[in-house]
């Protein structure tokens, strides 16, 4: 039996390079061996892409990009007639929001041990980019509903196009290609988030993961492992991703599985934040619901949105500053002139820093659910303030840190 | 000390935060509605005067006679003789009595369908609701609500819960609605009217998602399932990892 196994694995491997591959990326990729609970994030990410395409290619079935039905397809088909329907829809609907807590978990690992400086520039470029295609999937997959919120939060994003000076007016009328959004629009959005925009992920994907395992992974002291080898050319401090790191990943997706398992089967609507309560009415667009707010993972972007003054009338200013606060983390490997690249070995006021990031972005997020009043809008300026303040002053006070010694090999605390 | 000083700086920070984001709405407080979507005769009750009194106005369109007969352990006699007062199919869903044109002509406007109104609006808001009628003479229905001002839906219930008057308090020279006083008993006594809406919000809940009692016990076998996962894939990972250091 093992004969003809190997026998049949000498085949493909003529032809394929089979084994080439699981070896390169899999049992002779080496991974520094002192890897913490941050680095669960990117395997959940691959995990809960997976539940989204399986979920949705079941949904996809049943669904209907049809103004007239897709609210039925969804709520009663979908929810009440199909045989686990309601199980498939919520997968689906929790991933979603599952996506983006993973992925900001893994971008603020990637921010705090230095994983996007030198070699690793490629990797956080293609990271941003997935983040951004992420943004659009989500942002179109939840028109596809056609509930009061699906119809109004696209509204309120597709009009920030036609803030643009001069095209905007044409602009935002060719992404509906309607006067209004209608049956036109909600087509090309179920087009795009099923098929160009997952195309596009995964094309994103596997280009973040053949760089990161070009130039290998980094690690919570920031120390290169590739430095110390031993003599058959094998880190000294790695140990290969498969078993060790495979058999450890299954750790952490049983307990992502547990706290995923919790939303989807006792707290599907997550207090109207995974599921907005104005979203179990249908879309009439004649009837505008009290309170817009975004899906929660788009509020820090929109509190930003909101906390620049319009000019002139104009929401212009406010759309720069929120396509601006995503791309600036296109240079955060520039900005940070640091050589040192673990939090761990890098000034105490640094850290405080970054803690400060982390609160101003939770208090924008909080408060783009909400509806603005005058010391929210403050608040919110002061928290744009900042969150600027603290990638565009980057390479000054980076230089000014004062590093700990950093060590030569990873330690294991 | 470094650490004291950052927890101190971000207690302060989210301290002061705390202050505006939280700036309670206001509006009129939402009485719990303590319903129990598991007690079946509780469902039953509701389902009947669901249909008897709301569905001759409004619809519940995703709701399917059959399904409700299944889940609340009806039979398709029972169901069709005390629910299906159309006499539409046993699998068909509930339309309202009233036709659309009707509706317009009498209110103004198709009263809205209430499938997932349980969903949209809440227990707790449907059953400040449904007991918040008071009589407002300047109103054409004569009645007007706590929580949802100048409605337009008669208060239907009016002969069993009797009639009641707003009370308002002065604040800050404002008048403000509190609370509500009967000024003539119904046909029910106080309790009973009460357990009526109960059972009745109970239903809305219920074919606001049928699926929910189901969907909670399988919930806890899925959970008792991963931990039971979670313990041999920790095992897993010790005995491999036992020689890393």
């Amino acid at each position: 039996m093992g004969q003809k196994v190997n026998d049949l694995m000498g085949w493909v491997d003529a032809r394929f390079p089979m084994t080439k591959m699981w070896e390169e990326h899999l049992s002779k990729y080496y991974a520094p061996k002192n890897f913490n609970f941050w680095y669960f994030f990117g395997s959940l990410a691959m995990l809960v892409l997976v539940i989204q395409i399986v979920s949705g290619i079941f949904l996809a079935m049943f669904y209907k990009p049809d103004t007239a039905l897709a609210f039925q397809s969804v709520e009663m088909n979908i929810m009440r007639d199909v045989e686990w329907g309601w199980l498939i829809r919520y997968l689906h609907s929790t991933g979603a929001s599952a996506f983006f807590i993973v992925v900001y978990m893994h971008m603020f690992r990637g921010l705090i041990y230095g994983s996007y400086k030198k070699p690793r520039e490629l990797v956080w470029i293609f990271g941003v980019l997935i983040f951004l295609a992420l943004m659009a999937e989500g942002f179109m997959g939840y028109l596809l509903p056609w509930g009061q919120m699906s119809f109004w939060g696209a509204q309120v994003i597709i009009n920030l196009v036609s803030a643009i000076p001069f095209i905007g007016g044409e602009l935002s009328e060719w992404v509906r290609g309607d006067y209004v959004i209608g049956d036109a629009t909600l087509n090309r959005f179920f087009s795009l988030h099923i098929v160009a925009i997952p195309l596009i992920l995964l094309g994103l994907i596997v280009a973040h993961i053949i760089a990161l395992h070009e130039v290998g992974s980094n690690n919570p002291d920031g120390v290169e492992i590739k430095k110390n080898k031993d003599e058959n050319g094998i880190p000294k401090d790695g140990i290969p991703f498969h078993p060790y790191y495979s058999v450890k990943d299954i750790v952490g997706v049983v307990v992502f599985l547990i706290f995923f398992s919790i939303v989807v089967f006792f707290l599907p609507e997550m207090f109207g934040y995974f599921l907005e309560h104005a979203n179990f009415e249908p879309a009439n667009p004649l009837k505008t619901p009290e309170h817009i707010a975004p899906v929660w993972y788009f509020t820090p972007y929109y509190s930003i949105l909101r906390a620049v003054p319009s000019i002139a009338g104009s929401a212009f200013p406010g759309v720069i500053a929120m396509g601006a606060a995503i791309v600036v983390l296109f240079f955060l490997p520039w900005l940070d002139r640091n050589p040192v690249k673990s939090i761990r070995y890098r000034a105490g006021w640094y850290k405080i820093l970054i803690a400060l990031f982390v609160v101003s972005f939770i208090i924008l997020g909080i408060l783009g659910t909400l509806s603005p009043t005058d010391g929210r809008t403050l608040l919110a300026q002061v928290c744009t303030i900042y969150y600027f303040a603290f990638f565009f002053l980057m390479p000054f006070y980076t230089k000014l840190e004062k590093n700990k010694p950093v060590p030569e090999r990873v330690t294991m605390k | 000390m470094k650490k004291t000083i950052l927890i101190v700086l971000l207690i302060a920070i989210a301290m002061m935060s705390a202050g505006l984001v939280s700036a309670a709405g206001g509006g009129y407080p939402k009485s719990p509605a303590n319903v129990d979507v598991d007690d079946k005769a509780s469902l039953q009750r509701g389902a009947k005067v669901f249909t008897d009194y709301c569905l001759s106005c409004h619809s519940a369109k995703f709701v399917r006679f059959n399904r409700v007969a299944d889940d609340l352990g009806m039979s398709e006699a029972q169901v069709m003789d005390n629910l299906n007062h159309l006499g539409v199919k046993f699998g068909d869903t509930m339309q309202a009595t009233m036709t659309d044109a009707y509706a317009k002509e009498a209110f103004g406007a198709v009263p809205p369908d209430l499938s997932l109104v349980a969903r949209s609006r809440g227990v707790d808001w449907l059953y400040t609701y449904l007991t918040g009628f008071y009589e407002d003479k300047a109103k054409t229905t004569g009645h007007n609500n706590v929580i949802f001002k100048d409605v337009g839906m008669p208060n239907v219930f009016w002969k069993q819960e009797g009639v009641k008057k707003a009370v308002y308090e002065e604040h800050d020279g404002e008048k403000v609605l509190v609370g509500m006083e009967v000024v003539e008993q119904g046909s029910m006594a106080p309790e009973e009217f009460d357990t009526m809406i109960r059972d009745l919000v109970a239903f809305l809940s219920y074919i606001g998602e049928p699926n929910q009692s189901y969907r909670k016990s399988l919930g806890y076998g899925v959970l008792i399932f991963l931990i039971v996962l979670l313990g041999f894939s920790y095992a897993l990972k010790k005995e491999f990892w036992k020689d890393v250091h």
